[in-house]
């Protein structure tokens, strides 16, 4: 026990003089994980909208489509970063392309239940005030729905911000590269400094998508304040 | 050359299929870390969302402090434990284990929370204490929720199990590790392929197991598995 106690007094947990010393190399690393994982995010949503669409639109292509993104779903992403390094090599690209099939399996099924959730008399109201298909789809509908596609928006979007780490065991890896390079030079401070960065990378984005719904349905707010 | 041309040529390898490094040793491994983890998730996690789902305590702060638990990057985990406990099976376990409670515990939590109350006045109506009621009446109807976190906490466990050869412990993850370090990509994409097929096979699994087990009347229809 001693010599364990005289080891952790040896090498202190963190050193904050190389925190201090590191601040570019954060800041870096930071913007290259924040793309890692919003550019998937994005995607995902441009891909899952159109295609929710379609199986709402079209019930029957639905099971077969669930079935195809709940096995996308199960696909483990440092696999398929393996897989493509060899196609896309050491590019951002190898990270996004799984991340985006990852959000995009996420996401289909709620663009489905969303606007499956929107009521016939909504619908109906909506159709006799002369709302046309499209027009109906924009203004009514999908607004509805934003609660229900905005939650699996919010999973995802948290998701991929840890997924992104794991990208850094192929060399793209954003703030995971922290990760790899505590690990292999057995240095524990700047695997504090990536958690902590994820983490309240995480918690930004997700309050910031909570923010962004609360802008995109106003009348969730009105019937709060009156309740 | 074709990804799945080069996974094929090193699966049907016999040299693959035995040997103290081979499929079937690193499979087992696999299995026994990913068995041995969901079972602690699932011990720790379960109880704790009948609980929160029945009684409503605490719920506030459980389904918030799992979303940021999900945050959490398991990589960064698993080599932080290793760095402060050392090399073992231990660290990896800690890492997986705290991966998986959280879709457990939030699924377990809101299956028990949207059992219908009229159901529940009717169990109490018919005499059953609040013990009878969770074990009769609530579990068995927030069944299909329970084992959809389940079954997403046995995915994550199995697909960042793979991690743990990186911390130079076994599994199908050595497969993937070794490789890039040898520049053999037969066997990195060899590796892949199996973690792959392993998760499929779980979510095929459990959706078996949810088939079997789930009462017929409350199966749901098509497409909302």
């Amino acid at each position: 026990m001693n010599t364990l106690a005289a080891a952790v007094a040896d090498e202190e947990l963190v050193r904050w003089d190389w925190i201090a010393s590191h601040g570019d190399l954060f800041r870096e690393l930071l913007g290259e994980h924040i793309y890692l994982a919003i550019v998937p995010v994005v995607w995902g949503l441009v891909i899952a909208l159109p295609l929710g669409l379609a199986c709402v639109h079209w019930p029957r292509i639905y099971p077969p489509v669930l079935a195809t993104t709940s096995i996308l779903y199960a696909l483990p992403s440092i696999a398929l970063f393996v897989i493509l390094l060899d196609f896309t090599g050491l590019q951002p690209r190898t990270v996004i392309i799984p991340l985006t099939v990852y959000t995009l399996s996420v996401l289909v099924p709620n663009v489905v239940d969303g606007l499956r959730s929107v009521p016939d008399h909504v619908r109906q109201a909506a159709t006799a005030m002369g709302f046309s298909g499209p027009r109906r789809l924009v203004q009514v509908d999908l607004p509805i729905a934003v609660p229900v596609i905005m939650a699996g928006l919010r999973v995802a979007t948290v998701a991929n911000i840890s997924l992104v780490s794991v990208g850094a065991l192929v060399g793209i890896g954003g703030l995971g590269e922290l990760f790899t390079d505590g690990f292999q030079r057995d240095f524990m401070t700047p695997i504090f400094v990536g958690i902590v960065l994820i983490i309240l990378l995480a918690v930004t984005a997700d309050a910031i998508l909570v923010f962004l719904q609360w802008l995109l349905t106003p009348w969730a707010r009105a019937r709060r304040s009156e309740g | 050359m074709n990804v799945l041309q080069l996974a094929w040529d090193w699966l049907s390898d016999p040299a693959q299929w035995s040997g103290p490094d081979g499929i079937p040793v690193r499979l087992v491994e696999h299995l026994w870390y990913s068995g041995l983890a969901l079972f602690f998730a699932t011990l720790i996690a379960l109880p704790l969302g009948l609980y929160i789902g029945h009684t409503g305590r605490g719920a506030f702060l459980a389904v918030n402090s799992m979303n940021a638990a999900r945050a959490l990057p398991t990589l960064g985990v698993v080599v932080l434990v290793v760095l402060i406990w050392g090399i073992g099976l231990l660290p990896v376990l800690v890492a997986l284990v705290v991966l998986a409670i959280p879709p457990i515990l939030v699924n377990t939590y809101a299956g028990i929370r949207t059992v219908e109350a009229d159901l529940k006045d009717a169990a109490k109506g018919m005499g059953m204490t609040g013990r009878q009621v969770l074990l009769r009446v609530e579990t068995p109807v927030a069944l299909p929720l329970i084992l959809l976190g389940m079954r997403t906490a046995a995915i994550q466990i199995v697909s960042t199990a793979t991690i743990a050869a990186y911390v130079a412990l076994g599994g199908l993850g050595r497969f993937i590790f070794d490789g890039l370090a040898r520049r053999d990509y037969e066997m990195v994409v060899g590796g892949a392929v199996l973690v792959v097929l392993l998760a499929i096979g779980t979510q095929v699994l459990f959706a078996l197991i949810q088939r079997m087990v789930v009462s017929p009347g409350l199966r749901r229809p098509v497409g909302e598995v």
